[in-house]
């Protein structure tokens, strides 16, 4: 626990120096979050290869509380990636920001805190520390998003973004005020049996998730997200997507650990809300044309296929079915690492293409992958895995969940492990049309603008964090069997004989060796065909055009449309036909947006609503003193009378 | 134990010689159905065969346009389509590979081919390959339902999560069974004409490339990639053959008997893929997708009969 708190302080100070550093700064504070990496993984690891934790607390003893932040496994376990993509984006960041903008050392600054808070946050064990760590965290974030908040789409997302947090953060502040009232003090520990089946646990469940809710970004309370996440710098839109939304499932993640008996109906609420996050999210992000917001869509799809999982695991606690308990949690964490990789290095691959075109519009971009085939490589390895395709990390979480659910279709008449196939099945389809979409209207075929024709390769300061995160990646996928022993003892903590079952499925090392002859066959045929000789220089044939164009090519919308079409019950799409009058026609031209619904018609209009309200309470705040003063004298009146009635 | 293993092992090398050279064949005895119904005398069974021949001694020709992606499709497409027939068993006959779960790896391993397809077919900038590459997208949406549905109900069915055990189930053609059966039957065999891009969903044969799904991805690719092409194609008509084959195949004694019945059979699949295609037209583009949901309502419905 020692050197944790090491790693909290290292990272904290990371900025620091820089802000009296002419030159450097940035490599100082690169150096000091590595350090932090290494001690906080050293201790995580430690944790999570069966050692003691440790705990930190101020006189906690005497109180009788276990104490104010404790590192046990389901802490070690969430502090890999946070500190991987912590450590990547500030390597990342000295080649995509340093230099850029004059505020680049209190960006480096505040990028220290969000990665102590994050880093505190996941050993948090009472309320205390929890509710500091996650308001350092939401400012912190929120100060990152407004790094360019001359935009004014920045300061709108940055806004937005503030608003949600804390609406959420009203929830949980509701959710640990029940729960100090049940406990009778505010440190983390079990609740009693029998409790979640009562009113009390009722509400404690609904403010949790909507609290938490916020945070991870489930569908209807994620509309704060896809504009933060494009706003933000690059790499701190990777640290977000894929460490902070993943707070919000720590928290549900701890909650349901408390819970020894939970409702049937609890999973199907997190069943429920996973299959129309997951969906959906992979809905709205077919109709976007802007890269990292598709990206951010595709979070909240990965959100709903972490809490599909949950729910699984949740109903498997809830009916007495171990197998599907500990698959269903074993999923959805071992997913929340996936995610954290693969969504991190497409976050930081999209910031190599905006950095060098200067555009994150998919219909502007196109033929990089000759330009930057280092970039492409890594946008690929992300895409396979985040579709879920093996042999990469996403195909093992998704084939943890599967499996789980369809050990659940021998139990009774319930439905929900079919909507949970349903959903995956569903979800892995269209998410490989979305990144076919992506990758394709971004690294292949021809240039569509000058921009994207000039594009240069991302200097080794950008490729190198994305290489590390890539053979993450890889790793998992291709060898599931080196983190099953970790993820056994995570899972422990929510489902009791996780160990034993995780060990015993005989998929994992069979995964690995299909991989291998995969990747030998691949090897083979590629060999095979290779060119032998050098290409003569010829155009695309299709079918006999002299001079295929950039304008010819399908764009990115084209290829999507057939869906957007098909889900425009849901997706509402704004499609402004072109008008083709007269003989010879003018110039004209055809505009089509997915705007994101719950913002528009919901969110927008609530906040408008309570601005309102809250200008008619204006009247009360003058700005005289002396009426200020009359309010307290009233106040102070009006207290004594009923004291003394 | 020698006695045992030596048997198993000959299966499994008759499974893979089954895999590497037998798939040409089919393409081949679809044609000549076709042919045979529209009273011509058609090209010999073989053909595909001589073409792939033929095309393994080309020299390649490549686009400007193009990066290694191009290759990734015909080269990831084989190796995954291969990868898969180790998980699927031929008939009443052991996979060489199963465990607990491969169906969804064996499901996950054609979605790699066709990410990888639809990749080379984006990279060449072709307006047509793009076109076809978006209805594949599109299409197989609504076919990865239908699959898994009809997995589930055979899941529920059997108890199990292996591909070997799932789909062999031993003649357990009880009543109880029957109905939901031939309803997931009915189901795959939707899925088995829209991922192998038969008629009614896609014409092979078709001269219009506006038209087309799978044959317009491939346009650019020639030599040695296109007879990959052609060969995965081919391949997967047999293993996802033998999937939807296996279990309605009755189970013999006998090690060879089970092999003849599934050779037997597969050449029926064939001849029937033939016959369809002798006597529909291809569907307008619109209604493909509701062909496809009536292949998920059947596997959902096959499901809905065995909770009860």
């Amino acid at each position: 626990m020692r050197l944790y708190l090491l790693a909290i302080l290292a990272a904290a100070a990371s900025g620091v120096p820089g802000l009296f550093l002419r030159r450097k700064g940035g490599e100082v504070a690169a150096g000091l979050l590595g350090l932090a990496a290494v001690l906080g993984l050293w201790a995580s690891l430690q944790v999570l290869s069966g050692g003691p934790g440790g705990s930190f607390g101020l006189r906690t003893a005497s109180l009788g509380l276990p104490g104010l932040l404790v590192l046990d496994p389901l802490a070690a376990f969430f502090t890999i990636p946070v500190l991987l993509l912590s450590v990547s984006g500030a390597i990342y960041s000295l080649g995509y920001w340093e230099g850029r903008r004059g505020n680049t050392p209190a960006l480096r600054l505040v990028y220290g805190l969000l990665v102590a808070s994050l880093v505190m946050l996941v050993t948090a064990s009472h309320a205390l520390t929890f509710l500091l760590a996650w308001e350092g965290m939401a400012i912190a974030a929120f100060l990152l998003v407004m790094a360019e908040d001359r935009e004014i789409e920045t300061r709108r997302a940055g806004w937005i973004y503030l608003v949600a947090t804390h609406t959420g953060t009203l929830f949980l502040f509701a959710a640990f005020a029940l729960l100090a009232k049940i406990h009778g003090h505010s440190g983390f520990s079990a609740l009693p049996a029998g409790l979640a089946a009562s009113r009390e646990g009722t509400a404690l469940f609904w403010l949790f998730l909507l609290g938490f809710g916020f945070k991870a970004g489930i569908l209807p309370l994620h509309f704060w997200l896809p504009p933060a996440h494009a706003a933000a710098p690059s790499h701190v839109s990777a640290l977000m997507s894929g460490v902070l939304l993943k707070m919000g499932i720590l928290g549900l993640v701890r909650f349901l650990s408390w819970v020894p008996d939970p409702p049937i109906w609890w999973g199907g609420v997190l069943v429920a809300l996973g299959a129309l996050s997951g969906i959906l999210g992979v809905a709205f992000a077919l109709g976007q044309h802007d890269l990292k917001r598709l990206l951010a869509y595709h979070s909240i799809e990965n959100i709903g296929i972490i809490l599909l999982g949950l729910g699984l695991g949740t109903l498997g606690k809830a009916t007495g079915h171990p197998v599907m308990q500990v698959l269903g949690f074993a999923g959805a964490l071992l997913h929340v690492i996936n995610h954290s990789l693969f969504k991190g290095l497409l976050f930081l691959s999209a910031g190599s293409v905006l950095h060098t075109t200067g555009t994150r519009d998919l219909e502007r971009l196109g033929g990089l992958g000759q330009r930057m085939p280092w970039t492409a490589g890594a946008f690929l390895a992300g895409s396979w895995a985040i579709c879920g395709l093996p042999p990469l990390n996403g195909f093992v979480s998704e084939w943890l969940i599967y499996l789980g659910a369809f050990r659940g279709l021998g139990l009774g008449r319930q439905g929900w492990p079919v909507v949970i196939l349903l959903s995956l099945a569903l979800i892995g389809a269209l998410a490989l049309a979305c990144f076919a979409k992506a990758f394709g209207g971004v690294f292949l075929g021809l240039p569509r603008t000058d921009g994207a024709a000039q594009a240069q390769e991302a200097p080794r300061s950008m490729l190198l964090p994305m290489g590390l995160l890539a053979l993450a990646c890889v790793g998992i996928g291709v060898a599931p069997v080196l983190i099953a022993p970790a993820l056994g003892r995570v899972t422990e903590i929510m489902a009791p004989g996780a160990g034993t079952t995780l060990s015993s499925l005989a998929g994992l090392p069979l995964i690995s060796g299909v991989a291998v002859v995969l990747g030998l066959l691949a090897f083979l045929f590629w060999w095979w065909i290779r060119p032998v000789q050098p290409a003569a220089d010829l155009p695309t044939w299709d079918c006999g055009y002299a001079a295929p164009d950039a304008r010819m090519q399908y764009t990115a919308s084209s290829f999507a449309d057939g869906l957007v079409w098909g889900l425009r019950w849901a997706l509402r799409p704004r499609v402004r036909f072109p008008r083709v009058v007269g003989w010879f026609p003018r110039p004209t031209r055809y505009e089509s947006h997915v705007p994101d619904p719950v913002l528009d018609r919901a969110a927008a209009p609530a906040l408008r609503l309570s601005i309102r309200g809250a200008s008619q309470l204006r009247v009360f705040q003058g700005g005289e003193l002396p009426v200020y003063l009359l309010y307290v004298l009233l106040t102070l009146l009006v207290l004594l009378v009923w004291m003394v009635a | 134990m020698v006695r045992s293993l030596l048997p198993t092992m000959l299966q499994f090398l008759l499974h893979g010689l089954t895999v590497l050279l037998l798939p040409p064949l089919l393409p081949g005895l679809i044609a000549k159905t076709k042919a045979v119904m529209a009273g011509r005398k058609g090209p010999p069974v073989f053909q595909l065969y001589y073409d792939l021949a033929k095309l393994a001694r080309k020299q390649a020709v490549f686009s400007r346009t193009t990066t290694w992606v191009f290759l990734a499709g015909p080269v990831g497409g084989v190796a995954a389509g291969l990868a898969a027939s180790c998980l699927v068993p031929f008939g009443h006959t052991p996979a060489p590979i199963s465990f607990e779960g491969d169906v969804i790896l064996f499901a996950y391993l054609f979605g790699l081919a066709r990410f990888l397809t639809i990749l080379s077919a984006l990279d060449t900038g072709s307006s047509f390959e793009g076109m076809g590459a978006a209805r594949e997208a599109t299409f197989s949406a609504l076919a990865e339902p239908a699959l898994f549905l009809g997995f589930a109900a055979l899941a529920k069915a059997t108890s199990s999560l292996s591909l070997g055990t799932m789909l062999a189930f031993p003649g357990s053609l009880t009543a109880r069974f029957t109905g939901p059966l031939i309803l997931v039957f009915a189901g795959w065999a939707i899925v088995y004409l829209a991922e192998n891009s038969r008629i009614p969903v896609d014409d092979p044969n078709t001269h219009l490339e506006l038209t087309m799904i799978h044959e317009v991805m491939v346009l650019d690719h020639s030599g040695r990639p296109f007879a990959l092409v052609l060969y995965g194609a081919s391949l997967k008509l047999l293993v996802l053959g033998a999937l939807i084959l296996t279990p309605a195949l009755p189970r013999a004694p006998q090690a060879w008997q089970n092999w003849l019945v599934f050779y037997a059979a597969l050449g029926l699949l064939a001849v029937g893929v033939g016959l369809v295609e002798s006597a529909m037209a291809r569907f307008r583009m619109t209604k493909v997708p509701q062909f496809l949901v009536a292949g998920v309502l059947a596997t959902g419905f096959a499901f809905l009969l065995l909770l009860v």
